[in-house]
């Protein structure tokens, strides 16, 4: 049983562009019996935060190539991409490094 | 517990043990930086190597001034212009310039920085509104720097004299044949010096500050009118694909770069492609036809405008680094959304080979790297010399050799010849489609140049009033010389726009300058002097 999780989403580089410009998110992720993890999380945002084109921001399971993700200012690398289990008041960072956003 | 060796297997290795590593992945267990060794990991680049934070920060300035020092092109005073879009890589570049010139700098790099941004909204069909808050947000940036800036609209690309497509002869050419960098550097500082006694060194720091006020005012005063910004986006809604819309901005931007470099006295050029950009820059290149350029267009210093070199100092930095030091240091960046922004993968050449590089990157980390190594190993080739001088070996639009004089047997004859075969023929005679085509010499002349091409703009469909037709007339269109004029990419981008007439006037002036000197130098060139002779007496 998880308690709900508040996360704090930022996005840069252009990726604001498909959240209608908003840079900043606080979010609460609600209750459910397994820990949240990365993958969840991206599910989340695509069905709740996402306004548009969301092939420009998640592809298949995982974000879009060139899309850099922070786990509270660390590569997503060392904590295990999509298997890291979030924490509460993880702060989340995705930026594009894509030309166009 | 899990560690393993930092090394060139690592990554198989991690994929074995994934069901291992599934509970670990949390970070108190995680690895150590390979530099130091002491401090927690916070970021991975080159796919294995794990850096701690001050470890990176470390590694990334001292990679800038390495790659300076390495190439020692750049002199102490020397004017050297930042071309900052706002982005990520050139708002990076910046700040480690600022970094590099700082007074507590060990080892300071000395030269004298400006800086140049370019509003690119009129072209990518943004509200003035937008691009006026995206300049001024640029413009605070820029400000904090305290080196003198200067704001140009890509509207004044339409107003360039032709003297921009010019090639200057270098001034820091006979510098570098000298017997040392030292020597190089001491013969520069020598010149410099009786040139501007009071802008060296010591006093161009105050002359500088007095500059930034200036330049501001400068910005301000730069009013762009509505018919300016509307002449812009015709040419570029006369361009059909997006493949050559991306190509002509290019163009347009290394123009007015260029031009503003001249005018203000700029000898060197930075600009802000990352490893990443250069990668997919080398790719695409390929396939839009700029096969012969590559070295240039990607390497580390490209000398094509001869009194202007253009550098990349940042050429050795992926996305993520440039992204990661960004977010961990500070370094404010702007995003201003471009002509491909939201595109979709294949709309344009680019975006697709941006797309292809990026997803391949995830799979395999040592693609970029692998590509920029490759382009390393790119020299240009010195053209062999032929009749002509040297003025009509340059691609009037894009300055690199032309490489459209190729033999009989060569791969691009047989583009030619099938693009030919392929084109429907015309009924008539063609009209004239220049504007700056005056009624030119008899078609005699021409015969030499070009078959009787039925492709280009005589076959468009689009506008009801021109019809389809033949080429060799009395009015010369316009189209076929500049076609003469330009390389093979060129050509193509060219043939991706409706009209030719459209496209700015100092590029129509000086292809219709070329013609002429071209036509004159055929009709006396029996008088001329041998090469030999000729070498003999300049």
């Amino acid at each position: 049983m998880a308690a709900p999780i508040a996360l704090h989403l930022e996005f840069g580089g252009g990726a604001e562009l498909l959240f209608d410009g908003v840079k900043e998110h606080h979010v609460i992720l609600p209750d459910q019996s397994e820990p949240w993890d990365m993958k969840q999380l991206l599910v989340w945002i695509r069905a709740n935060l996402l306004k548009e084109r969301p092939e420009l921001f998640v592809q298949g399971d995982t974000v879009r190539p060139g899309i850099l993700v922070l786990i509270n200012d660390a590569d997503w690398e060392l904590m295990g991409e999509l298997r890291y289990e979030l924490q509460d008041q993880d702060n989340v960072v995705f930026i594009s490094t894509l030309h166009g956003g | 517990m899990v560690g393993w060796q930092a090394g060139k297997d690592s990554f198989y290795v991690d994929e074995e043990y994934n069901g291992q590593l599934e509970h670990v992945a949390t970070p108190s267990v995680s690895k150590k930086c390979v530099k130091c060794k002491e401090s927690t990991a916070v970021l991975i680049i080159r796919a294995v190597d794990a850096f701690c934070r001050c470890c990176f920060k470390e590694y990334f300035i001292h990679k800038f001034r390495a790659m300076l020092g390495k190439n020692r092109i750049i002199f102490p005073g020397e004017k050297v212009l930042l071309a900052v879009s706002g982005g990520p890589a050139s708002s990076s570049m910046l700040s480690q310039v600022k970094e590099g010139l700082s007074r507590d700098a060990p080892k300071k790099l000395r030269f004298v920085p400006g800086i140049i941004h370019i509003d690119e909204g009129g072209a990518s069909g943004q509200s003035m509104e937008d691009r006026r808050r995206a300049v001024a947000q640029v413009e605070s940036v820029l400000r904090s720097s305290n080196y003198p800036y200067h704001i140009v609209y890509l509207e004044q690309a339409l107003n360039l004299p032709s003297s921009v497509l010019e090639v200057g002869s270098s001034a820091t050419e006979k510098l570098q044949t000298g017997p040392s960098y030292k020597a190089a550097v001491d013969q520069f500082i020598q010149t410099n010096q009786n040139l501007h006694p009071d802008l060296f060194l010591e006093n161009a720091w105050s002359h500088l500050s007095s500059l930034s006020m200036q330049e501001v005012q400068n910005g301000l005063s730069n009013p762009i009118t509505p018919e300016n910004t509307q002449a812009l986006q015709r040419l570029f809604a006369s361009v059909r694909t997006l493949t050559a819309k991306e190509d002509l901005l290019q163009t347009l931007r290394q123009h007015l770069i260029l031009h503003t470099a001249r005018t203000e006295g700029y000898t060197k050029v930075m600009m802000g492609d990352s490893c990443s950009r250069l990668a997919i820059k080398l790719l695409s290149n390929i396939s839009l036809g700029r096969g012969a350029s590559l070295a240039m267009d990607t390497g580390f210093s490209d000398s094509r405008y001869g009194d202007v070199v253009i550098v990349r100092p940042m050429r050795d930095y992926s996305s993520k680094e440039i992204a990661y030091y960004n977010r961990m240091f500070d370094v404010p960046s702007v995003f201003i959304p471009g002509l491909d922004t939201k595109a979709q993968d294949k709309a344009s050449i680019q975006r697709l080979t941006e797309s292809f590089v990026n997803k391949l990157q995830t799979d395999f980390p040592a693609t970029v790297s692998t590509i920029y190594r490759t382009s390393e190993k790119l020299h240009t080739a010195c053209p062999p010399q032929n009749t002509n001088s040297p003025t009509f070996d340059k691609c009037l639009m894009c300055a690199c050799s032309l490489d459209t004089n190729a033999e009989e047997f060569s791969a691009f004859k047989a583009t030619l010849i099938s693009e030919q075969l392929s084109q429907r023929r015309g009924p008539g005679p063609g009209l004239s489609l220049g504007t700056a085509g005056a009624p030119g010499p008899p078609p005699a002349s021409f015969t030499g140049q070009g078959q009787c091409r039925s492709s280009d703009e005589g076959q468009r469909q689009g506008c009801g009033s021109r019809e389809p037709g033949c080429c060799l007339s009395a009015e010369m269109p316009a189209t076929l010389d500049l076609k003469s004029l330009l390389c093979y990419s060129c050509r193509l981008t060219i043939k991706d726009m409706t009209a030719v007439d459209i496209l700015p006037q100092y590029i129509l002036a000086e292809a219709e300058r070329k013609k002429r000197r071209s036509h004159m130098r055929k009709e006396i060139s029996e008088f001329l002097l041998e090469e030999e002779d000729e070498a003999k007496t300049s």
